[in-house]
């Protein structure tokens, strides 16, 4: 049992963190640690600076401009870029079309789409969920039909996150509605910029717009533009869900918010003295820190597997279900360390440029706004509940 | 990184889960867990021969290892086997403290440990103490060339059949001081010394220990006079370790059996386990069995490292499993229904163990304060 990082290991952290610092606008970095909301520029920004060093792609294999990095060398890319608040890499293109084109995808799809993500010229959204299809996404509605050299397609599609920036849309449609639902689902690409596409903001329960919803009304997408085989998307759907599990766990994400946690404990007073010193709240501060301390040690041990050649399996299900829940239990202590300063409600303080003084420390604002918006981690990917079932039938055999 | 165990340890796993396998079953368990010792003196003279003992203890006194993941591996069998003998009593914890500040004359006392033929057990606790191990009222006054003892230990695990008292003592401070103490080595048929030994509700055995005017030489100090609480604290995180790991063993037998229960028991037409409620909470076990392990893991890593390190990790380890192990132990009665609430069946057995293992060396809210005070002191 060797817990450590080899020295090449270590010595690739350092290339990253050097990277990192070089690369990421120090004002974009501010953004992302104070809450404020990223437009598509700031996301283009960070894609570019890391397409520039080769590192965009890097759940890609070398062979298709990947990075071909050991699930080590994710995790501590990874780390690091939480842990210096660089945005996310929108992962609808890189981390989800990408890996399916790769495996499905005809030389020509390849060829033409995957330098247009690289490049950010092309961006991309996820057209999976449905209003009558989530948990049973099997048993979504929208059909496509063919029609000489393309096919026509009507329904609709919910929950598209950055469906509003997105240039083109994969998405999952009906071809066969005879069979069982999942032998009867194809893998489609659809551009946004087709006549009968109608994207309608949701605004969520925080008061922000992410997602969408997305129409399509006898959109005429070309036969080309099917992924793998007809009805045999659920495959492409159900690689795309298992391919990249490293990083499921979230925990840089974790890590980075406790440390934020802790700065704001230190911060906040109760009867004149630091937060963080109250027992109450040491005593539930701590207990977070210890179950995060252990699933870095459980995300580890599936990093260390899976580099030793292992697939994912159910342990995936239990990391995502372990660290959500995580996630979810600092920003609740996040919200309730600030006290009464969770309560002010001014969206306009999360635009850039915003001068106003805040109201309370600058930190408290964004808070119980993202205390709401982080429900969405036991809901999304795949809910907590569906991960136990997926538990109980692939591993426990029940 | 690597995660998995060397061959040498896989071969110390393997001996001690056959020979637990093919020689203690829980018939025999119970007889022995009901004899007056509480154990086989016979069937821990067995486990030494196979080198379980020795594997606890580094090479330097004669054992054979005595690293983390030594600790690991044999008392997670033991906690798999539910095996009363006096792992944690004998080996880790008073055959730790001679190892760790023994003279070359204290540390042959070793030898015989190692075969299985002497026993020990560590007099630390007392009435007031509760999980402290600086809090130490029992007196030693120096009386010419040798020390005078006066005290009440209690509570102190297998002191009931130990031939060899480790005794903390106050040489000098206040009632808790961490300076101050001393260890001293008292023969169980010193005069002087009382016992009141007792079945504890685990199926292992404790003893209430008086000490009225004992005399010890001065060869019976274990270290220098007033130093002792570094090398208790050192040894402590050994035993911690060392039911952390067992822990683990004893929940992945109730995680097991209970699964097994759920696939096997039919109601309303159908195995119990075809149930959506019944399945969550099935792997929410199971989740946190994983989470408690890698906690150990973590912990195991960390014993050779820096004093806060060291502690701050051994206490998560020791929090997490005492949260864990509780949640293993009354899922698991719940799960079965009625079985689980007999003495015949095996499993409230185990879950009893893994219970009372949060009642051993500090509870989950006692590290989890300490957890606080390490991650503060980093």
């Amino acid at each position: 049992m060797d817990m450590t990082f080899s020295p090449e290991e270590d010595a690739f952290r350092r290339e990253v963190r050097a990277f990192v610092k070089e690369a990421l606008p120090s004002t974009l970095a501010a953004k992302v640690r104070t809450g404020k909301r990223l437009d598509k520029m700031d996301y283009v920004t960070w894609h570019k600076a890391l397409n520039a060093r080769g590192w965009l792609a890097w759940h890609w294999p070398a062979e298709q401009s990947g990075t071909g990095w050991t699930p080590v060398q994710k995790h501590i890319f990874e780390e690091e870029c939480v842990a210096a608040c660089a945005p996310r890499v929108v992962p609808f293109g890189l981390n989800m079309l990408g890996p399916v084109l790769i495996k499905f995808g005809s030389e020509a799809q390849k060829r033409h789409y995957l330098p247009r993500i690289l490049s950010d010229e092309d961006w991309w959204c996820q057209g999976y969920s449905e209003p009558g299809a989530g948990s049973d996404l099997a048993s979504l509605k929208s059909r496509a039909e063919r029609r000489g050299d393309h096919y026509v397609v009507n329904g609709q599609k919910t929950w598209t996150t950055l469906g509003h920036y997105a240039d083109w849309m994969f998405c999952l449609v009906k071809t066969d509605t005879s069979v069982k639902p999942q032998e009867g689902i194809s893998f489609l690409l659809v551009d946004m910029k087709s006549p009968g596409v109608t994207v309608r903001p949701i605004v969520t329960l925080d008061g922000e717009h992410e997602v969408n919803e997305v129409f399509l009304e006898d959109v005429r997408v070309p036969l080309d533009n099917l992924v793998g085989e007809e009805n045999k998307g659920w495959t492409c759907a159900k690689y795309l869900l298992t391919y990249e599990r490293t990083g499921i766990a979230g925990v840089a994400f974790a890590k980075q918010s406790l440390d934020h946690l802790k700065q704001v404990a230190r911060d906040q007073k109760k009867n004149g003295r630091p937060l963080a010193e109250d027992p109450l709240f040491a005593a539930r501060l701590a207990e977070v820190e210890i179950d995060l301390l252990a699933m870095e040690t459980f995300n580890l041990r599936t990093v260390s597997a899976a580099a030793a050649g292992a697939a994912p399996g159910p342990e995936s299900s239990m990391l995502k279900i372990k660290g959500t829940v995580i996630r979810q239990q600092i920003t609740e202590l996040l919200r309730r360390a600030v006290g009464p300063h969770a309560l002010p409600f001014v969206p306009e303080a999360f635009e850039e440029g915003y001068n106003e003084p805040p109201i309370g420390p600058d930190y408290a604002m964004p808070l119980a706004r993202q205390y709401f918006n982080m429900r969405k981690l036991s809901i999304y990917g795949g809910s907590n509940e569906i991960q136990r079932n997926i538990i109980a039938k692939q591993m426990l055999r029940l | 990184m690597d995660f998995g165990l060397s061959e040498e340890r896989r071969i110390l796993r393997d001996t001690a889960a056959r020979f637990i396998r093919d020689s203690y079953d829980m018939k025999t368990r119970h007889a022995l867990a009901a004899s007056a010792e509480g154990f086989s003196r016979d069937k821990w003279r067995e486990f030494a021969e196979l080198g379980l003992v020795a594997a606890l203890l580094p090479a330097e006194v004669g054992g054979l290892g005595g690293f983390g993941e030594d600790i690991l591996v044999v008392m997670e069998e033991i906690g798999r086997g539910l095996v009363v003998e006096p792992f944690l009593a004998t080996a880790v914890l008073g055959g730790g403290l001679i190892a760790e500040l023994g003279s070359e004359a204290q540390k042959a006392i070793l030898e015989e440990v190692i075969a299985g033929t002497r026993l020990l057990a560590f007099a630390q606790g007392e009435a007031e103490s509760r999980y402290s191990l600086s809090e130490v009222r029992t007196r030693a006054e120096r009386r010419g060339d040798g020390w005078l003892l006066n005290g009440q230990k209690s509570v102190v695990l297998n002191g009931d059949s130990a031939d060899l008292l480790v005794v903390s003592a106050r040489a000098s401070g206040a009632a808790d001081d961490e300076a101050g103490l001393a260890l001293f080595l008292v023969d169980a048929a010193a005069p002087g010394v009382t016992r009141r030994g007792y079945a504890t509700v685990d199926g292992g055995h404790a003893a209430e220990v008086g000490l009225a005017d004992v005399k010890v030489g001065e060869d019976a100090l274990l270290g220098e006079a007033g130093q002792a609480f570094p090398a208790i604290e050192r040894v402590v995180g050994r035993g911690l370790l060392a039911l952390c790991a067992e822990a683990l063993g004893t929940m992945e037998v109730c995680r097991d059996m209970t699964l097994d229960y759920l696939r096997t028991r039919k109601q309303f037409g159908v195995p119990i386990g075809k149930f959506q409620a019944l399945q969550h909470r099935m792997v929410d076990l199971c989740l946190e069995i994983e989470q408690a392990r890698s906690a150990v893991m973590f912990a195991a890593g960390k014993l050779e490292a820096s004093r806060p390190e060291r502690e701050r990790a051994l206490s998560a380890a020791k929090n997490l499993t005492g949260r864990v192990g509780r949640l293993v132990a009354e899922e698991s009665i719940q799960l079965h229904g009625g079985i689980a609430m007999t003495w015949e069946y095996a499993l409230p057995h185990f879950a009893k163990r893994l219970t009372m293992i949060d009642h051993q060396l500090g509870d989950a809210d006692h590290h989890l304060e300490r957890f606080i005070a390490f991650s503060q002191a980093r």
